[in-house]
């Protein structure tokens, strides 16, 4: 049932690809039913699988010569991020209802970069999972450098390159293990039992480790390789950027969790010595994670431009699933794969309300402009849909963010105190930038200037009403977060004995 | 591998040359003879289809040919079957693509000509790729490179593709020279002209205290094949002769030729590795340490040569090619690029047939990019005029398959997956780390894959004024209908052997039984 998330995608694509031009309705209402439908397998697959462990889905020999198979399989991390995908797919579809040009190479790039997204989530199987991964690439450029904004070009660009250099990385990293390990089949399931037998030294996984974890770890926005996310958000339209901030900085850190830690789990074993309070790669990569918390947090705080506020709210949060990875306990763990649900729910809503229902309207993005422009009073479903979505994203109770952020506290408090005191100060800047935003875009007293008053008397300057698509995404997004924050057993009840296997050694 | 000895066997060995050259006649008698008086179209489709014909006989004694085990070779002068056999009918297949590339692309009243010196190089490629003797490997190379210096030199009435010829003559003619000086002093040294008999006397000459003219005449050779792959630092006439030749010449040379070479390259390599099968008296030689070393004689300062080159390549051809604004150029130093991926494979090779095939493997499909790389070229530059970068703005729209052609195609050169140029380079990489997986060919190979990352730029700044950037002329370009079909084949066959990487796989081990 999964597996379908992927061919519906990619044949959604390829129907895209072929549509005559100058339809863009037909192409619109052809990309939601494709989104739709592989949100319902998705969604069918995460009911069917609970309390399921991990499944097959399909397992073929795809090269035979060197083991590699297309082996396709689900268990608890993958059916959650599989479902988060379909949310994010469907909303992103929602949200760019009012996209005019190239409409159809639009949503064929769009639907290839789910495509891609779906088989990096279900792949048990190495290279499988590389060339997933590297799929999602390209359409991320295209649906950037075309359809973007600000400095779109250098955006797209900046985005291709860090994420190729990533999964170069990675590929050196993948192919130093296969090599070594010296395995017939790159199943991660096999390779995680021989990891485990012992056929990859711990001197080895050493050095590998932090070739996987970082190629993996750029795309999931480290601090400091996460210049690529503020300025790729900014760029991209506001479906990419949902996608980007929803899913694809999930793919870096399902990659990190999955490759990383299932394959190499001594890399993050102590060195032996320590260096100012730094003893293995794990010390470090918690200490990069913990900055970029903070880091993010403090930059965003400091943005004149609404996106970019958001996209270093993304950095803040995104550190806390690394750094839940880094506490290597069940209960961090478990909350950095509910942060990627959340996050990616979240930031998706975040970049809707910025990217599409105000800029869309407004064409600027500037908080100093925004301020006088009154849309408290002219747009009240923007500013309280953004009030829902910025206390998500504080992590106030009652929303999913609270409780993914507390599981990654608590278990980082587990591991190592200091790190949850530290991301509690990103915490609490968190509150601040959220706030400041929401009160100088929405509810700000300021006085409009003579130009806006003047454009306004002249013009009977009205904002074009809000639409269903918009309200439909919105109502959707936030209903979600709401109901996981109040129910977090729905998702907790399938992630956890996947992350139990999972640190236990994958090859159970 | 059936290594022939008779002059029967030797003719068999040989149809599939004989069948082009016959060909090439054809095409001549027809062309000048039946044809004189009939319209340029006609005589184009007709010498090139006569061409294509000749292309499939070659094909059909190629398979007859292949199949045979390995014997001893010590005065053999061509070899069939194994990665032969693979790069022969590679070789023809790519013949006859470029051939077909010709019919939408006229540049020259001498149809006939051009089919005929096209098949002639072809024989000399094929001959190339079967030789196991220091005269026919020359021989060979000289029939191959003779007919791409005509080839370049084709379109009369451009000036740049006289400057291109004149050049790559020059050059070519020079690094013959070094090739054929350091197989002199091979056969002083070894007083043999065959291969596998010169590594066995170069390896007493080394193992009794080393020959220093060995070094001398390794470097020469060295000179005079990199010239062939374009490898740096002999790889100077590549971007004008790209630049300058007609585009189906420019794709024959940049695909066929370099088959033939690479195929030559590995016909030294396994000749090496393989020093030791079925050469008795070797088992009296004494070593004082354990087992055999795996690298003997010649071979280490060989292996040391081929890394240089490789890894120079790697770097100055990705970095290069940052910085050209014209398409062929790129495509020249982006193929300097890919021949130091090769070369990699080429230093580190396997004694099983692993390192070859994953060799195959790359040129054959990279062979067959570009030839659809060129041909796109082509036709937007019979459109344009121009083969700029901006000559390529808003393809998307003036041709929307030939701009999607081009995006598979370059995608593909920067070894994006799904497609085929992902698993020709992770193919050759994992053949390299399993023949050592030690620090040095570890760098390398990262080496070879950080500079692919890099390439991706190179290739996007075309893709980029395909897709992205706004038309200056939005006038529709159109392409032949032979021409469109050849490339939308290609297309097809990148995405297709990409999803199904053991394909091609499995047919290149066919040829091993």
């Amino acid at each position: 049932m999964l597996a379908w998330t992927i061919y519906l995608s990619f044949a959604g694509a390829l129907v895209q690809a072929l549509l005559p031009k100058g339809r863009p309705g037909l192409s619109r209402w052809l990309a939601l039913a494709f989104a739709v439908l592989g949100l319902l397998h998705a969604l069918g697959g995460f009911v069917a699988g609970m309390g399921q462990g991990r499944q097959i889905i399909v397992d073929l020999p795809w090269v035979p010569t060197m083991g590699i198979h297309y082996l396709l399989a689900a268990d608890g991390i993958s059916r959650v991020l599989v479902l988060l995908t379909g949310l994010a797919a469907v909303a992103g579809i929602l949200f760019s209802w009012n996209v005019e040009l190239r409409t159809n190479e639009f949503f064929a790039f769009y639907l290839a970069l789910i495509g891609g997204v779906y088989g990096v989530f279900l792949s048990f199987d190495l290279f499988l999972l590389f060339v997933f991964y590297e799929i999602a690439i390209v359409p991320k450029y295209f649906l950037i450098a075309i359809w973007g904004s600000t400095r779109r070009e250098y955006g797209a660009m900046k985005l291709a390159l860090y994420s190729f250099v990533g999964s170069a990385m990675v590929l050196i990293g993948l192919l130093a293990a296969y090599t070594t390990a010296g395995s017939h089949s790159t199943s991660l399931i096999d390779l995680a039992a021989c990891a485990h037998a012992g056929a990859l030294p711990i001197s080895f996984q050493m050095w590998c480790f932090p070739l996987v974890f970082t190629g993996f770890a750029i795309l999931a926005g480290m601090w400091p390789f996460h210049t690529w996310a503020p300025t790729g958000h900014v760029a991209a339209p506001t479906a990419a950027s949902m996608l980007l901030a929803g899913v694809v900085m999930k793919l870096g850190a399902y990659g990190c969790l999955r490759v990383g830690i299932g394959l190499f789990p001594h890399g993050l074993d102590p060195w032996g010595f320590s260096f100012v309070g730094i003893g293995s790669w794990r010390d470090v990569f918690a200490l990069l994670a913990v900055i970029g918390i903070v880091y993010g947090a403090l930059v965003a705080l400091a943005q004149t431009d609404f996106k970019f506020v958001i996209g270093y709210s993304s950095v803040s949060h995104m550190g806390f699933v690394l750094l839940g990875l880094m506490t290597l306990n069940q209960i961090g763990v478990t909350g950095a794969v509910l942060q990627m649900f959340s996050h990616g729910i979240i930031a998706g809503l975040l970049f809707a309300i910025v990217g599409r229902i105000v800029y869309d309207r407004t064409h600027t993005r500037q908080l100093a402009e925004l301020e006088a422009m009154h849309l408290g009073k002219r747009l009240p479903f923007a500013a309280w849909s953004f009030v829902i979505a910025g206390m998500a994203s504080m992590g106030l109770p009652g929303f999913s963010g609270f409780v993914a952020e507390l599981q990654v506290l608590v278990g980082a408090w587990i591991a190592k105190p200091w790190w949850t005191i530290a991301a509690g100060v990103g915490i609490v800047i968190g509150v601040a930038y959220t706030w400041r935003a929401l009160q100088k875009a929405f509810f700000s007293d300021a006085l409009p200037t003579a130009h806006a008053l003047e454009q306004e008397h002249n013009h009977d300057h009205q904002f074009a009403a809000i639409t269903w698509p918009e309200v439909t995404g919105v109502v959707m997004l936030a209903s979600v977060s709401l109901f996981v924050g109040l129910y977090p057993r729905i998702l907790l009840d399938t992630i956890e004995p996947a992350v139990k296997a999972l640190l236990a050694g994958g090859g159970q | 591998m059936n290594y022939p000895s008779l002059y029967s066997d030797l003719f068999r060995a040989t149809l599939p040359e004989t069948a082009l050259e016959i060909g090439a006649l054809l095409v001549l008698v027809v062309d000048l003879g039946l044809l004189r008086k009939a319209a340029l179209k006609t005589r184009v489709a007709s010498a090139s289809l006569l061409g294509v014909a000749g292309c499939v006989f070659a094909l059909w004694f190629v398979s007859l040919a292949g199949a045979a085990g390995l014997s001893s070779g010590d005065e053999l002068l061509i070899a069939t079957g194994g990665y032969i056999g693979a790069a022969q009918s590679g070789i023809l297949v790519l013949t006859a693509l470029t051939l077909l590339l010709l019919i939408g692309s006229i540049f020259t009243r001498h149809a006939g000509e051009y089919v005929a010196v096209v098949l002639m190089a072809a024989a000399g490629g094929l001959l190339v790729a079967s030789a196991q003797d220091l005269l026919v490997i020359f021989v060979g190379l000289e029939l191959l490179s003779l007919g791409l210096y005509i080839l370049t030199a084709f379109a009369k009435h451009s000036g740049k593709s006289a400057e291109a010829a004149m050049k790559y003559y020059l050059f070519g003619g020079m690094s013959a020279a070094f090739l054929l000086f350091g197989f002199s002093y091979l056969y002083g040294i070894t007083g043999s002209t065959n291969l596998h008999k010169i590594l066995l006397s170069a390896f007493y000459a080394s193992a009794s205290g080393g020959a220093p003219l060995l070094y001398v005449a390794l470097v020469l050779i060295a000179a005079g094949l990199g010239f062939k792959v374009a490898a740096v630092p002999f790889h100077f006439w590549a971007p004008d002769t790209y630049e300058g030749a007609p585009a189906p010449a420019a794709a024959f040379i940049a695909s066929v030729s370099k088959v033939a070479s690479f195929a030559l390259l590995i016909s030294l390599s396994t000749a090496g590795v393989h020093l030791f099968d079925g050469v008795h008296e070797l088992r009296f030689v004494a070593f004082n340490n354990g087992p055999l070393p795996r690298y003997l004689g010649i071979l280490i300062p060989w292996m040391l040569i081929l890394t240089v080159l490789s890894a120079a390549s790697m770097v100055l051809g990705n970095l290069a090619a940052l910085a050209q604004t014209s398409v062929r150029r790129l495509l020249a130093y982006s193929a300097v690029a890919h021949a130091g991926y090769i070369l990699l494979g080429l230093a580190y090779f396997s004694h099983s047939a692993a390192s070859a095939n994953a060799i195959l493997y790359y040129i054959l499909t990279y062979g067959l990019t570009t030839i659809g790389a060129f041909g796109v070229v082509s036709v937007v530059e019979r459109a344009t005029g121009s083969d700029r970068l901006d000559a390529f703005l808003g393809l998307h729209k003036r041709n929307p398959l030939l701009a999607a052609v081009l995006l598979v195609l370059f995608l593909s050169l920067a070894g994006i997956p799904p497609l085929v140029g992902f698993w020709a380079k992770f193919n050759l990489f994992a053949a390299v780390l399993g023949v050592s997986a030690g620090p040095v060919p570890f760098a390398l190979v990262a080496l070879a894959i950080a500079m692919s990352a890099v390439s991706l730029y190179y290739y996007l700044q075309v893709l980029k004024r395909a897709y992205v950037l706004p038309a200056i002329d939005e006038s529709p370009i159109k392409a032949h209908p032979v021409t469109l079909i050849v490339l939308l084949a290609i297309a097809a066959a990148v995405v297709l052997l990409g999803c199904f990487p053991s394909l091609l796989q499995n047919w290149i081990a066919s040829f091993y039984r």
